[in-house]
C-alpha cells in the first residue's frame, strides 16, 4: 500500500462507499420501525412461529453440516487423491447456484416425481411441504460456506504436527479430534457462523422446494416476503429481528473465538 | 488495483443514483408492473407493441402495490383484482383505474391426481396448494372456501400444504407433481397443458376482475395511457382473449 497517495485516497473512498452502501438498508430498516412496533410484531403468532422454525431448522441443518462436513473437509485438505479438485469444485457449486435453481434441482431430484423421490416415497420419507424439506434445502445451500472454510483451515495446519500425532500412535480419528480440530478451530468456527447466517437468510430454495406454510415450512425470510405485500411494517419489523439475530451470531463468534476468527477467511 | 477499485466506486455511485425516483428512465421506455397471472397475455401484447421499449415486471399484485407505496414508479400497474388499484388511487398513487379483464378461479390438478371435484379436496391426506392471503389468488380462494359449509371448509384448509406468494408458484408445485390440487386462474390452466381444470360450482365462484391504471407521476404517462387503452380494445384485448381471459364486466 506504499507509494501513490492518489491510490490510497481512492481506496479509502472505495471503502467508505462500500460501507455506506452496505449499511444503508440495515439502517433504513431500524429507522422505519419504531422499537415499540418491533416488539409488537414479535407478539404475533405467525412471526413467533417463523422465528422458532428458523432457529430449529437452522440448528439442525448446522449440526448435519458440521457432522458430515468436518471429516469431508479434513479429507479434502489432507489427502491428495484422484478427482480431488473435482470434488472441491462440486462442494463449492451451491455457492454460485441461484437459490431458486437449487430449489428446482432439489424438487427434480427429491420431489415425489423426482429422480430418487419415488424411492424416498416408498421408504416413507416425505420432504416437500415438510420441515425436513426445509432442512434439506438449508443444508444444500449453506454447507459450502462451512466446508470450504474448514478445508482451508485444515490445510493450514502444519502437516508435521499431524504426522507426529500419528507417529506417536494416535489413530486418524484421534488425530482429527485431538490435534487437527483444535488447531483449525478459528477457521471452523467462522465457517460454521457463515453457514448458519446463510441458512438463516435462506429463501429461494426453501420456497421452491418445501413451500411456505406457517409453523411447518414458513421460516422467517419466507414470513417476511409473505408479509411484504399485505403488511409492510410487519415485514420491516421481522426483518429487524432477523438482522439483529444475524449480527448477534457474527459478533458472538468473533468474541468467542478471538479476534483472528473472522479474519481467518483469507486462509 | 487502481482500475477495479475505481470501477467498483463508479458502480456504487451509479447504484446510488439509480434509486427508485425513476430519474434514469429514458423517454421512450414504458415500465409495466403486472400480476403474475398476466405473464402470458402481456408478453404476447408486448410483441405487438414491439418497437416500443417495454419493460414488463411480473409478481404478486400485493407485492407490486407495496413497491409502489414504497416509492417505485412504474408507468402502469395491472392487478389481479380491483381492490389494490382502488386503494392506490385513494392514496393518490394511481390515476383512476379501469377494469380491463375477468378471469375465473378454478381448481387445477396434475395428471394422476385423485381429485375430480371440490368435495375430493376434503379427503384427508390430499395435498392442496393455495395463494397467500396477501395476493389476490389467495383472497379469491379464501372467499370461495368461505361459501362452503364450515366443516368442508376446514377439511380443505387442513389439507393446505403451502401458501405461495404468487400464482406461478402454485402452478410450479402442481406441474412438478408435488401437490394434488391447487386453486389458480382459468388462464393458468390454459397456459399449462399438463394441468387439468376442475370448474368450481357457480355458487362458490368469486368474481375475478382485473384492474389497471396509470401510476401518478409516471415517467411515461402518454405511453402508459396508450398501453391501458390497448387492453380495453385492440392488441391488448386480443392477447388477453387468446390467453383465456374474459372481457371486463359490462362488455
Amino acid at each position: 500500500m506504499r507509494g501513490s497517495p492518489a491510490f490510497a485516497l481512492a481506496a479509502w473512498l472505495a471503502l467508505a462507499l462500500l460501507l455506506s452502501f452496505l449499511a444503508l438498508p440495515i439502517v433504513a430498516i431500524f429507522v422505519d420501525v419504531p422499537p415499540a412496533d418491533l416488539v409488537a410484531a414479535l407478539g404475533e403468532p405467525a412471526a413467533l412461529d417463523a422465528l422458532r422454525l428458523s432457529l430449529i431448522a437452522t440448528a439442525i441443518a448446522l449440526a448435519i453440516i458440521l457432522l458430515v462436513g468436518t471429516p469431508a473437509a479434513y479429507l479434502l485438505a489432507t489427502r491428495s487423491f484422484r478427482g480431488r479438485s473435482l470434488a472441491t469444485t462440486l462442494v463449492e457449486l451451491p455457492l454460485v447456484l441461484p437459490p431458486a435453481v437449487a430449489g428446482i434441482g432439489l424438487l427434480a431430484a427429491l420431489g415425489p416425481e423426482g429422480l430418487v423421490g419415488g424411492a424416498l416415497g416408498d421408504a416413507g420419507i416425505e420432504l416437500v411441504f415438510q420441515t425436513a424439506g426445509v432442512i434439506v434445502a438449508l443444508v444444500f445451500v449453506a454447507s459450502p460456506f462451512y466446508v470450504r472454510q474448514a478445508q482451508a483451515a485444515f490445510a493450514s495446519v502444519d502437516p508435521d504436527v499431524l504426522a507426529a500425532s500419528r507417529t506417536l500412535g494416535a489413530g486418524e480419528l484421534r488425530t482429527l479430534l485431538a490435534v487437527a480440530i483444535p488447531a483449525a478451530r478459528p477457521g471452523l468456527v467462522s465457517g460454521a457462523a457463515l453457514a448458519w447466517g446463510r441458512a438463516l437468510g435462506e429463501f429461494g430454495a426453501t420456497l421452491v422446494f418445501a413451500g411456505s406454510l406457517q409453523g411447518v415450512t414458513q421460516t422467517a425470510p419466507l414470513a417476511i416476503v409473505a408479509r411484504f405485500g399485505a403488511d409492510f411494517t410487519g415485514a420491516l419489523a421481522l426483518s429487524g429481528v432477523l438482522v439483529a439475530l444475524s449480527a448477534a451470531i457474527l459478533l458472538g463468534v468473533r468474541y468467542a473465538s478471538g479476534p483472528q476468527a473472522l479474519g481467518h477467511a483469507r486462509a | 488495483m487502481r482500475r477495479p477499485a475505481a470501477a467498483l466506486a463508479a458502480a456504487l455511485v451509479l447504484t446510488a443514483c439509480g434509486s427508485d425516483d425513476g430519474g434514469s428512465t429514458s423517454a421512450g421506455e414504458l415500465r409495466v408492473s403486472a400480476a403474475a397471472s398476466l405473464t402470458g397475455a402481456f408478453e404476447r401484447y408486448a410483441q405487438d407493441l414491439a418497437p416500443a421499449d417495454l419493460k414488463l415486471q411480473f409478481g404478486g399484485s400485493g407485492d407490486l402495490a407495496a413497491q409502489i407505496r414504497q416509492g417505485a414508479r412504474p408507468d402502469v400497474f395491472a392487478s389481479a383484482d380491483t381492490a389494490l388499484p382502488e386503494d392506490l388511487h385513494e392514496e393518490g398513487l394511481l390515476e383512476a383505474p379501469v377494469e380491463f379483464a375477468t378471469n375465473e378461479l378454478v381448481i387445477a390438478t396434475p395428471a394422476g391426481s385423485a381429485a375430480d371435484s371440490i368435495e375430493d379436496l376434503e379427503e384427508p391426506g390430499l395435498d392442496v396448494v393455495i395463494g397467500a392471503p396477501g395476493v389476490p389468488v389467495g383472497s379469491y380462494t379464501l372467499a370461495a372456501l368461505g361459501r362452503l359449509e364450515p366443516a368442508a371448509r376446514q377439511a380443505i384448509l387442513d389439507n393446505v400444504r403451502s401458501e405461495e406468494s404468487d400464482v406461478k408458484g402454485i402452478v410450479g408445485k402442481l406441474t412438478q407433481g408435488a401437490a394434488d390440487a391447487g386453486f389458480v386462474y382459468r388462464s393458468d390452466v390454459a397456459a399449462a397443458p399438463e394441468l387439468r381444470q376442475i370448474t368450481l360450482p357457480a355458487a362458490l365462484r368469486p368474481e375475478v376482475v382485473y384492474g389497471a391504471g396509470v401510476v401518478e407521476g409516471a415517467p411515461n404517462a402518454a405511453g402508459a395511457l396508450e398501453f391501458v387503452d390497448g387492453l380495453l380494445a385492440g392488441d391488448g384485448a386480443d392477447a388477453l382473449a387468446e390467453a383465456g381471459f374474459g372481457p371486463p364486466p359490462g362488455r
